[in-house]
């Protein structure tokens, strides 16, 4: 168990966690030395401060930033950097709320939120394959077409918006009516906005991370990551495995958006001429989730915590941006991993467990 | 005329600080440090230059030409310190680093609000008044053409970019710091093996990165609002496509630069522009030029595009 290098992962990113925590506090006390202390607590209570309720709305806020965190993970792992991910949840989002507005009624609602996220999800593939098709046939940088896509589908959404779902009496566009089912989620944690669309999230991960580890596809996706060239020569087709990696990385980001706008929530698309936070947002979640699929989903899980945490503590005069804060200095401390890892690795030769060194006391008696 | 003096000056507006932005990255990258912390280091430098000039204007300090200089003086010193951070974390500790750039990048406008609200009384907007417009320089306002052009309603700091350029492109051609910078980039191990200090380098080249940075942050803001609210727009995401479009070369940026904010004066100004008004196309496509445009342009040129080697790469003296 202590050997093996997930475990280290995780005790450098509890150690930048850690650090984090300790830099909000300091600043919270520094400006707010009254109320401090309350303040953190209610920060650290995060998804339990109103019990069940708020845990759920926790699951529920991880959903957009778990896929586009997986978005960019996915696509980190075969080389990519996918700072594009913004313009396909974007897609993704607009194509599932129209279809949900325009459909409703025409297909029963039983199919249609599952036709909703499929449409998505393509969606956001083909945002991401038009990046991918210039980089593997055109040469030209992902996160150059990324950022110049990211305007592109934002400018185009919000023409669209205002043209087909626009809901004059309150400029923006209108919400949709159907929803992902709830799956009984509701029931346990009740009052909070949770709804199927957290299972589908997390399968989806598992599924990243399935591909990924375990099937012959991924482990080509990953070697072309690593070094184009040597796959070259190993038989595989880079070509081939931009354009796959980049083609899922977008569909799961513009699942995402279909997931965070058919949720039963409410959430309607604005016609202001701004990105979308929740694109940018996945970024740290892939960082801190170390770009693996399953790390995405702890990663989420813990941003949207402490987001929580942070509205909560609003009450207490201290900025919700705190949060921002201590979030961005724990991906700065978590890129200390390497140092502590090393530290714990000199630290475990002074200090070995007991199997180690019987294992040593082994292995030397067998080379004697 | 008065038309194409107009866009020009516009399109200077918008080029300009890209261009300084791009050139602090350019640094950076041709060192062998990938810099995403652009658009961070352009929010923590605007915001505490217009921090500067707000308290300044408040107290009636100073103003005028000294203010913009002190102010300027101070984007360009927090830009370095966060310039700094990025280097420890991507030299020193060797992290991937995209990591520290994002951290940064989060950083930046989450502390900027913060700090504006818990010390402004809980207004996120940081107000100044902009007093640094020169109607007209005196002399050579009146030459014809180039007087139009460049020295009405005109910014000092139109000036400093084009310095900045020259400055660029001398100190990375033209000197052995430059030299040394790209081999860094380029091959760090054959440079350690001729007696360069790679992360002495590298260091030097990121903090240069962020002066210029935050330099650049408080030239887009100045022109163009009265106040700052920890937000310079995805500018220096915008800055990174410019330095990968000019292909990491000073001059190549300059142009980037110059075309992109072209495009975008286009598209904001296109009612006042006989040919493309009659066109009468839905306004979006006008908006769409600029990144449109880009991106047709990228797929023309890139073929054979290529970053610096090392990019991205944190120096391993016992790698090979």
């Amino acid at each position: 168990m202590r050997n093996k290098p997930g475990f280290k992962v995780f005790l450098s990113s509890l150690l930048a966690i850690a650090v984090g925590l300790l830099v909000g506090f300091i600043i919270i006390m520094v400006t707010n030395p009254s109320q401090g202390i309350r303040a953190f607590v209610i920060l650290a209570q995060g998804g339990f401060y109103k019990g069940l309720r708020s845990t759920g709305d926790v699951l529920y806020y991880a959903v957009p930033i778990m896929m586009t965190g997986l978005a960019v993970a996915f696509a980190f792992k075969c080389g990519n950097f996918n700072i594009g991910v913004t313009g396909q949840y974007t897609m993704g989002a607009f194509t599932a709320l129209f279809l949900a507005i325009k459909l409703e009624g025409v297909i029963p609602s039983s199919i249609l939120w599952i036709i909703c996220l499929i449409a998505a999800a393509a969606a956001g593939a083909l945002w991401a394959f038009i990046s991918a098709v210039l980089k593997a046939y055109k040469n030209v940088n992902v996160v150059i077409s990324g950022i110049m896509l990211n305007y592109i589908g934002m400018l185009l959404t919000v023409d669209w918006v205002k043209r087909f779902i626009f809901d004059q009496s309150k400029a923006r566009s209108y919400t949709a009516n159907i929803a992902v089912p709830k799956f009984g989620l509701d029931k346990i944690f009740s009052g909070s906005s949770i709804n199927g669309g957290t299972i589908i999230a997390i399968l989806v991960c598992i599924l990243a991370w399935y591909i990924l580890n375990k099937t012959t596809f991924g482990y080509e996706l990953k070697a072309c990551g690593h070094n184009v060239d040597a796959s070259k020569y190993a038989g595989m087709n880079e070509k081939t495995c931009t354009i796959m990696s980049m083609l899922l990385a977008g569909a799961f980001a513009g699942l995402g958006g279909g997931l965070t706008y058919i949720a039963g929530s409410g959430k309607a698309l604005a016609i202001t001429e701004t990105t979308l936070a929740e694109g940018f947002n996945g970024i740290p979640v892939a960082l801190l989730g170390a770009n693996s699929p399953l790390g995405c989903i702890a990663a989420s899980i813990f941003i949207a915590y402490i987001d929580l945490g942070g509205t909560y503590m609003q009450a207490c005069n201290i900025p919700v941006e705190i949060i921002d804060v201590i979030v961005a200095v724990i991906i700065y401390f978590s890129s200390f991993s390497l140092l502590i890892k090393s530290v714990l690795d000199q630290f475990m030769e002074k200090h070995p467990s007991k199997n180690d060194q019987k294992q040593i006391e082994n292995n030397e008696g067998g080379s004697e | 005329m008065s038309l194409i003096y107009f866009l020009f000056r516009q399109t200077l507006y918008f080029a300009i600080p890209l261009m300084i932005v791009a050139l602090a990255g350019m640094f950076s990258e041709r060192s062998g440090v990938v810099n995403i912390a652009l658009e961070g280091i352009m929010i923590f430098g605007a915001f505490f230059g217009v921090y500067f000039i707000h308290f300044m204007q408040l107290n009636g300090t100073m103003s005028g030409m000294p203010l913009l200089f002190c102010a300027l003086l101070v984007a360009g010193f927090v830009g370095g310190i966060f310039g700094l951070l990025h280097a420890f974390a991507s030299v020193t500790l060797k992290a991937d680093q995209t990591i520290s750039g994002t951290a940064l990048n989060m950083l930046a406008p989450a502390f900027g609000l913060f700090f504006a609200k818990t010390t402004l009384d809980g207004v996120s907007q940081v107000l100044f008044s902009n007093e640094f417009r020169i109607t007209a320089v005196p002399g050579l306002s009146s030459i014809p053409v180039i007087g139009d052009l460049f020295f009405k309603n005109c910014y000092v700091t139109t000036l400093l970019g084009i310095i900045i350029l020259i400055g660029s492109w001398f100190v990375m051609y033209k000197t052995k710091f430059g030299l040394r910078i790209r081999a860094c980039g380029e091959n760090p191990h054959a440079a350690d093996a001729a007696g360069i200090n790679v992360i002495k380098t590298r260091y030097i080249s990121v903090i240069i990165s962020g002066i210029l940075g935050g330099i650049g942050g408080l030239i887009y803001v100045i022109p163009i609002a009265t106040e700052f609210e920890s937000d310079v727009a995805g500018y220096g995401f915008l800055a990174m496509a410019v330095l990968i479009f000019g292909n990491w070369k000073p001059w190549r940026i300059a142009g980037a630069a110059f075309f992109f904010g072209l495009m975008k004066t286009l598209s904001y100004s296109y009612t006042s522009i006989g040919f493309l008004n009659a066109l009468n196309m839905p306004g979006v496509v006008y908006k769409l030029i600029p990144y449109v445009a880009t991106l047709i342009v990228l797929v023309i040129t890139s073929k054979d595009s290529q970053g610096p080697r090392a990019s991205g790469v944190p120096y391993d003296k016992s790698s090979r």
